[in-house]
């Protein structure tokens, strides 16, 4: 009696399966083939973008090769106390010279070298040294380390291998934050001739607000003309927008180059007039005036775009409304026409300072030496000292300085009041 | 999972890296990619060794891929993610030394790889002391030296102190951003004795030395990166003297007849040559290859295209006129012993363990 009462109580389709299962599978079906739309954008999204940032973020502590090659000495290394003064002992020397035989063998015992070369100077001829002569090496191990070179008797030597020797490390955000280790293994500021990238964060971030604030003062103007003259003339204003915008990166470059060059086209017309005299030329380019003038020109169309199509939104009725209402052009602009901006100036603001702060070429073309930024520094050491792991560390200290600004910029602001058009 | 997940990434960068241009098409027809320099240098290659040895071989086609200055980190990208695509690849030496290093390029047994000189001496010692590396096979010397404009200084300059002068040669000087060359200038500039360069160096009070050297130039300097930037500065009269490379110099002088004149006083020699990548394709053909293009005449023969040195001392004799000019190469080559009085030979493996802690001060001196 029960059992009927409860299958009379499920509903059922023509087929008797139960109502909410068919209803279930029908949207599992929709949800599976909405999924399968967007898989490609999202596994395009997931392997460029994700995948690439953490193993990026991995990179910057990743330390694996030291315990990898070293694998006899690194675990006596972490156990060894270097606290009473004394080199390690023959035991620890006996198990290097295994890990470099090996090593010079599988020719990855260089690879160390030039990781600790990071840590300090020396290390990459060290090892290339030890690595030619350890299979001729014999015991006390000990002193046939120091005959092969001095350095191995240096505790120093030893103290830098041990605090390396972890699968994981910190020093490359150390050293991307001028830091480094003190003789005692104290972490202390590295002195003022050495320090250079705090420097350049600092700097980054200057610039690429200069540069932002210089671009909103120039399209301002420009987006208000276009959003309010008649189609024809404000379409032709637009193609002298964008024209430089499908123009090639380099080419604007170089074009900066030849127009604000000491011998270049605006210090000839400045000499030509008298403004100045001819030993007097200004500097303009490969310093920081180059970089903000050019970059300023380069990034102009990514402000121009969205001021311009929130303006052409605002009805012209409004001010009209405002005067009416006896507002003077002055008070109606700021407070009827500004705040309607704001989201476009949001929006255009941050889209120009966030491609600036990672901006790379121009700044290498015409940033002299106080014009480059701290993306030249992270394509540097990836492509020239090939010190990966700095880079990281830099390039996660830029992502973290931007996610920092981006929580001001939405608690002062408010992400939800950005338009794009 | 963090492996696979790295090995993706890696993978994925280095595709991206690579690009289509060097995806290799199989064919009936063998494809050699070779990664070099580009512009004048690559078509000196081409004219020296491609287009021979392809007449010679009409089932191999060479081409050529102008990537050689992300060479060092694309390799070990390649190397990381296990499918490295380059089979031959034109490197500086201290990159080679460096690549070595981390085992991503192969050691060369050069007696048994490479072709004698016509003499019968072995490779070995034709090359003679520019072996720096095992992975290494020189293929030409070429200098990093001064050009001066001869119309805008009032006397030439003659020696390295020169460049230090102020008084003398007033006016801007264009010097590479990097420490390595600029810190021995300055030293020799300096007063210090040329064969112990390296030793005050490798003191701490050498390296102030130098950069307080450096310092009495600093406000007068455009600082340069890639070597097209020197010849255009020369051009434009925004400097009156300026480091680059010989070649480029020969261009400016020679080709664009430019008022533009040599100081070769102090040159920093320095060596380019082959690498071959670890698990790279056409293991055979390469070898093939190198011999023929690095053998005595086919190293002379570069130097008809381009003014750079060739690296075994057979090939000296048999530089001949320029291609296309028609002038005689041998008093344009860096190692001619007119040019050649005063010269200095890079430590490699001082540079090697000096490199990075130097050019982090070096950049850190820059911004000061």
């Amino acid at each position: 009696m029960t059992t009927e009462a409860a299958t009379q109580q499920v509903m059922t389709t023509a087929d008797g399966t139960p109502l909410k299962v068919s209803l279930a599978k029908a949207q599992r079906r929709l949800k599976i083939r909405a999924l399968l739309l967007v898989a490609p954008l999202l596994l395009f999204i997931l392997i460029t973008f994700f995948v690439p940032v953490f193993d990026m973020l991995f990179r910057s502590v990743e330390n694996q090769i030291v315990p990898e090659v070293l694998e006899n000495t690194a675990p006596l290394l972490l156990k060894w106390d270097d606290r009473d003064g004394e080199l390690p002992p023959e035991e620890v020397f006996a198990a290097a010279k295994e890990d470099f035989v090996k090593g010079a063998k599988a020719k990855t015992i260089l690879r160390v070298g030039s990781r600790m070369n990071y840590e300090q100077s020396g290390f990459s001829s060290l090892f290339r040294k030890t690595a030619r002569r350890a299979k001729n090496f014999e015991s006390p191990y000990k002193e046939a380390f120091i005959k092969a070179d001095r350095k191995w008797g240096d505790l120093d030597t030893w103290r830098i291998l041990k605090r390396e020797s972890g699968a994981f490390t910190i020093s490359y955000y150390l050293a991307a934050m001028d830091l480094s280790y003190g003789p005692s293994g104290d972490i202390t500021m590295k002195p003022k001739g050495e320090a250079i990238y705090l420097t350049l964060f600092w700097r980054t971030l200057k610039l690429s607000f200069l540069i932002t604030i210089l671009c909103l003062a120039l399209a301002y103007p420009i987006s208000y003309l276009m959003s309010t003259l008649p189609l024809k003339t404000s379409n032709l204003l637009m193609i002298l927008v964008l024209l430089p915008f499908w123009t090639s990166l380099l080419v604007r470059t170089t074009a900066w180059i030849a127009l604000l060059q000491q011998e270049g086209v605006i210090n000839d017309l400045l000499v030509y007039f008298g403004l100045i005299t001819d030993d007097n030329r200004l500097a303009m380019i490969h310093n920081a005036t180059g970089t903000v003038v050019a970059m300023t020109h380069i990034l102009l169309p990514f402000m121009v775009l969205p001021l311009f199509s929130v303006m052409k939104t605002i009805p012209p009725t409004y001010m009209r409304a405002a005067k009416n209402l006896g507002a003077t052009p002055t008070v109606a602009f700021i407070r009827v026409y500004f705040p309607n901006t704001v989201s476009g100036i949001g929006a255009g603001g941050i889209l120009v300072f966030i491609i600036s702060i990672g901006y790379y070429i121009t700044p290498a073309l015409v940033g002299g030496v106080d014009g480059t930024l701290i993306s030249n520094f992270i394509a540097y050491h990836m492509s020239t000292s090939l010190n990966w792991g700095l880079a990281a560390a830099l390039g996660v200290l830029l992502l973290g300085i931007v996610l920092v600004l981006y929580y001001f910029y939405d608690k002062i602001v408010g992400v939800d009041n950005m338009k794009f058009g | 999972m963090n492996v696979s997940l790295k090995q993706s990434a890696l993978a994925l960068a280095a595709v991206a890296a690579i690009g289509i241009g060097s995806i290799s098409v199989a064919n009936a027809e063998e494809t050699l990619v070779v990664v070099s320099w580009g512009g004048a240098y690559t078509d000196s290659q081409q004219k020296a060794y491609h287009e021979p040895y392809m007449a010679m071989h009409p089932d191999v086609k060479i081409v050529n891929d102008d990537s050689s200055a992300e060479a060092v980190a694309k390799l070990r990208a390649m190397s990381e993610s296990g499918n490295v695509s380059w089979a031959l690849v034109d490197a500086v030496a201290s990159d080679a030394i460096r690549l070595c290093d981390e085992g991503l390029i192969e050691e060369i047994d050069f007696d048994k790889v490479l072709a004698p000189a016509p003499d019968g001496t072995p490779a070995s010692q034709d090359f003679g002391n520019l072996i720096v590396s095992p992975c290494f096979i020189p293929q030409i010397v070429y200098s990093t030296t001064f050009g001066y404009r001869t119309d805008l200084v009032k006397e030439p300059p003659t020696t390295i102190a020169d460049v230090f002068d102020l008084e003398k040669i007033p006016g801007k000087r264009s010097l590479e951003k990097r420490p390595i060359g600029n810190l021995e200038w300055a030293l020799i500039a300096d007063g210090v004795d040329p064969e112990k360069v390296y030793d005050v160096l490798d003191t701490e009070e050498g390296v102030d030395r130098a950069f307080a050297k450096l310092d009495t130039i600093k406000d007068q300097v455009v600082w340069w990166e890639a070597g097209a930037q020197t010849p255009q500065l020369l051009a434009d009269g925004e400097v009156v003297m300026g480091s680059t490379y010989n070649g480029r110099l020969f261009s400016v002088i020679e080709e664009e007849k430019q008022p533009v004149a040599m100081m070769w006083d102090w040159q920093v020699f320095d060596l380019d040559g082959w690498v071959v990548p670890v698990g790279g394709p056409n293991h055979d053909l390469v070898m093939d290859y190198l011999k023929f293009a690095t053998d005595t005449q086919r190293l002379a023969d570069q130097a008809k295209f381009i003014s750079y040195g060739p690296a075994r001392k057979s090939s000296a004799p048999l530089v001949g006129k320029h291609a296309s000019l028609g002038i005689e190469m041998g008093p344009h080559m860096p190692t001619a012993p007119e040019n050649a009085k005063h010269t200095l030979l890079f430590n490699y493996e001082w540079w090697a363990d000096r490199r990075d802690d130097l050019t982090e001060r070096f950049n850190a001196w820059l911004a000061q």
